[in-house]
């Protein structure tokens, strides 16, 4: 014991020279991603600044009648609904224990956390005030009767739970044995808090639009929209889980040993199967709500095409195409499937916060280029974070097997 | 009360209303939302109350002589709290005022997570810039789109009608009421504004639609409109319904403490049914 605390300084010393040595970029710098993604990066900084000094009129279409836009419709609003894998699958995993999903588990949760932290973190660019943002979270203003107050309690809360979730493999990496023991042990906890937080701030995302009755148009508008945005948001987190898993399963392919290659058409067409019946949920649902508030009279106009091709063309189509996926075995069916599901997603998402929202008013609203380019920004930024966390973190890799075992501590405690 | 008598408590009326409040025998109540009753039958389209509200507020003041701006239907902007707007109707012009209704349960103030939008006790709502996080969920919410944001500044405010609560707590009336010229604007506590707009219709029935809006409409709103013609033909949305706003929400508010709750004991209860860590059973299998 009296050795303890050179060992710990021994220790930080350690850890602080493998965290610098690891800051370099690791791989080749100049690939078709970095060469697209660097100057749009760039562009998008650029355009930020513009923002921040001559305000969001300068940049956006915003407008009187279009207070919200891209950078809460899509960025918010939809990648809310895409980072829900994290919470479904690790709900899978950790409470019912279904230990087939685990290898993909680690890489889901690191999406999830990811956007989180980028997409709901680009509310920030959106807001008009942020150096009031403290305000709802240090207790000088508490909103409670306010569906965002509790959306951006949950956003923070989930976002904890998530770095706990994925913590484990940040101790891995830095050959942290005891820590990680100790994070792991928090997971269950992490996970049905995660889960719970989840699920009301999936529907939270819809109440916000409860109050906007009047400039929704009937058609998308329900006061079942809260129960609607979560089972839609089950089967949109695992159509992005089918379609990043797909991804970094190519781009990565060397963390992969051979059994998991194997197991991995297995997982994905089992996640084809949960999609598959929650998105008949989702449609069955939608047509009890189109049913009882007897709508058929709107399907005339142009809303009633745009609202058919968004329920038949981009819920039930890629429904039935996931069924025969699943039925077939057939893995490019399965991504064609998942593709075309998160069209749905992003299509309803879209809809309801920006398209369809003020539906009378004679303006309508479409993102400006650079609203656009700051869009593409925050997704590159976190593809970046994601490739950079993946090529030294154990997440794709086994999940156990300890990367310094010639470091002494790891070895003592061994 | 017999048709006489009753005339002649409206003829107090009337000289009650050249002094541009509603009878009051005794004191407004402190605890009672104030309003504006709006008769658009008196309005002549002179703008005055747009003047007197820009020069209140420090904002750029119109020419109302000049500009014609009347040509036109107009919304409130950020550099104009109020504006008068022109309608043809069946029953020739009407000119109609528009500024925030001040609702008796704002839908901004119950989308507010700071509650920077804050209906005051005496009832104008107001925004507070110190909580704003400048988020613009109240103009989502308002059924009226009310709040205006400065678009083009780095400091942006989220700016509507005040109903003056300033100069309301130094015991003046709304800027805007001092300046009509026609006593169209009445100012008083709703319950006392009521009973001016319901004699109004009664005396004049042929005058007025029988209906004052604000009434029940969003739940009720401090200010009231009377009309000589249906309220769609002079600009306002019928289609509210009479709902307070943040009632929309409250069953999603509701669920949330339960969910929090019922949810991770749900979760634990299939985490441990879920539990096969035990050994397997034997030649179960195989």
């Amino acid at each position: 014991m009296t050795q303890s605390p050179t060992g710990l300084s021994a220790e930080v010393r350690r850890v602080l020279r493998f965290v610098v040595s690891e800051l370099w970029p690791k791989g080749p710098l100049l690939t078709p991603f970095n060469l697209i993604s660097v100057p749009v990066i760039l562009l998008g900084i650029g355009i930020l600044v513009v923002r921040f000094i001559y305000g969001l009129g300068a940049v956006t279409n915003l407008s009187q009648s279009y207070p919200w836009g891209l950078w809460i419709g899509f960025d918010v609003v939809t990648g809310v609904a895409f980072a829900g894998g994290a919470y479904v699958l690790t709900f899978v995993v950790y409470v019912m224990r279904v230990e087939k999903y685990h290898p993909i588990v680690r890489a889901t949760v690191l999406n999830g956390l990811l956007a989180y932290m980028f997409y709901a973190g680009a509310l920030v660019l959106d807001l008009g005030r942020p150096w009031n943002a403290p305000n709802p979270i240090i207790g000088n203003s508490f909103g409670y009767n306010s569906v965002l107050f509790l959306v951006c309690w949950h956003f923070m809360l989930y976002m904890m739970a998530e770095v706990v979730e994925f913590s484990p493999v940040v101790a891995e990496w830095l050959g942290l044995k005891r820590l990680r023991n100790i994070l792991s042990s928090l997971t269950l906890a992490a996970v049905i808090f995660g889960v719970t937080l989840s699920m009301l701030h999936q529907a939270g995302l819809a109440a916000l639009f409860l109050m906007a009755k009047p400039k929704i148009h009937p058609l998308w508008y329900s006061e079942f929209m809260p129960i609607l945005f979560l089972v839609s948001s089950i089967y949109s987190g695992l159509s992005m889980v089918i379609l990043e898993g797909t991804i970094s399963h190519r781009v990565f392919s060397n963390q992969l040993d051979a059994a998991k290659h194997h197991q991995f058409d297995d997982m994905l067409l089992g996640l084809g199967k949960g999609a598959a019946i929650t998105m008949f949920v989702y449609y069955f649902f939608k047509a009890l709500v189109f049913l009882h508030d007897r709508q058929w009279n709107l399907l005339g106009s142009g809303w009633g095409a745009w609202y058919l091709f968004e329920v038949l063309g981009c819920v039930l189509v890629p429904c039935v195409m996931y069924i025969v996926a699943v039925r077939t075995r057939s893995t490019g069916l399965l991504r064609v499937a998942a593709i075309w599901a998160l069209i749905g997603i992003l299509l309803n998402r879209l809809n309801t916060s920006v398209f369809v929202f003020n539906w009378q008013s004679a303006h309508h609203y479409y993102p400006s280029w650079q609203e656009i380019v700051v869009t593409l920004t925050v997704v590159f930024v976190e593809i970046w974070a994601f490739r950079w966390i993946v090529l030294r973190m154990p997440v794709l890799r086994e999940a156990h097997q300890l990367p310094h075992p010639e470091s002494p501590v790891v070895a003592a405690t061994a | 009360m017999d048709r006489r008598s009753f005339l002649k408590i409206s003829a107090a009326t009337g000289i009650a209303l050249a002094a541009k409040e509603a009878p009051a025998k005794e004191a407004v109540n402190p605890e009672e939302f104030i309003g504006v009753l709006v008769d658009t039958t008196r309005c002549i389209g002179c703008r005055s109350c747009e003047r007197a509200c820009s020069v209140a507020h420090d904002l750029p003041v119109p020419d109302i002589e000049k500009d014609g701006a009347l040509a036109r239907a107009r919304d409130t902007s950020d550099t104009q709290f109020t504006v008068v707007n022109r309608f043809a109707t069946s029953k020739g012009e009407v000119f109609v005022k528009k500024q925030c209704m001040h609702c008796w349960q704002p839908a901004c103030g119950a989308a507010c997570l700071t509650n920077a939008m804050y209906k005051t006790r005496s009832g104008p709502v107001i925004w507070r810039p110190g909580k704003c996080i400048g988020c613009r969920f109240c103009m989502v919410s308002c059924p009226f789109d009310m709040p205006k944001f400065e678009y083009n500044t780095w400091n942006p405010r989220l700016l509507k009608c005040t109903m003056c609560a300033e100069r309301l707590e130094q015991g003046k009336r709304p800027a805007c009421v001092d300046a009509c010229p026609t006593d169209a604007l009445l100012f008083g506590s709703k319950r006392q504004l009521m009973e001016v707009a319901r004699v109004r219709i009664y005396n004049h029935p042929e005058r007025y639609v029988h209906k004052v809006y604000g009434e029940y409409e969003v739940g009720g709103t401090g200010w009231l409109y009377l009309s000589p013609v249906p309220f769609e033909e002079i600009g306002f949305r019928t289609d509210l319904g009479t709902t307070p706003y943040p009632e929309y929400t409250r069953p999603f508010l509701y669920a949330v403490p339960l969910a929090l709750f019922g949810l991770p004991a749900l979760l634990l209860g299939l985490n441990l049914l879920a539990n096969n860590d035990d050994t397997p059973l034997e030649g179960s299998e195989s």
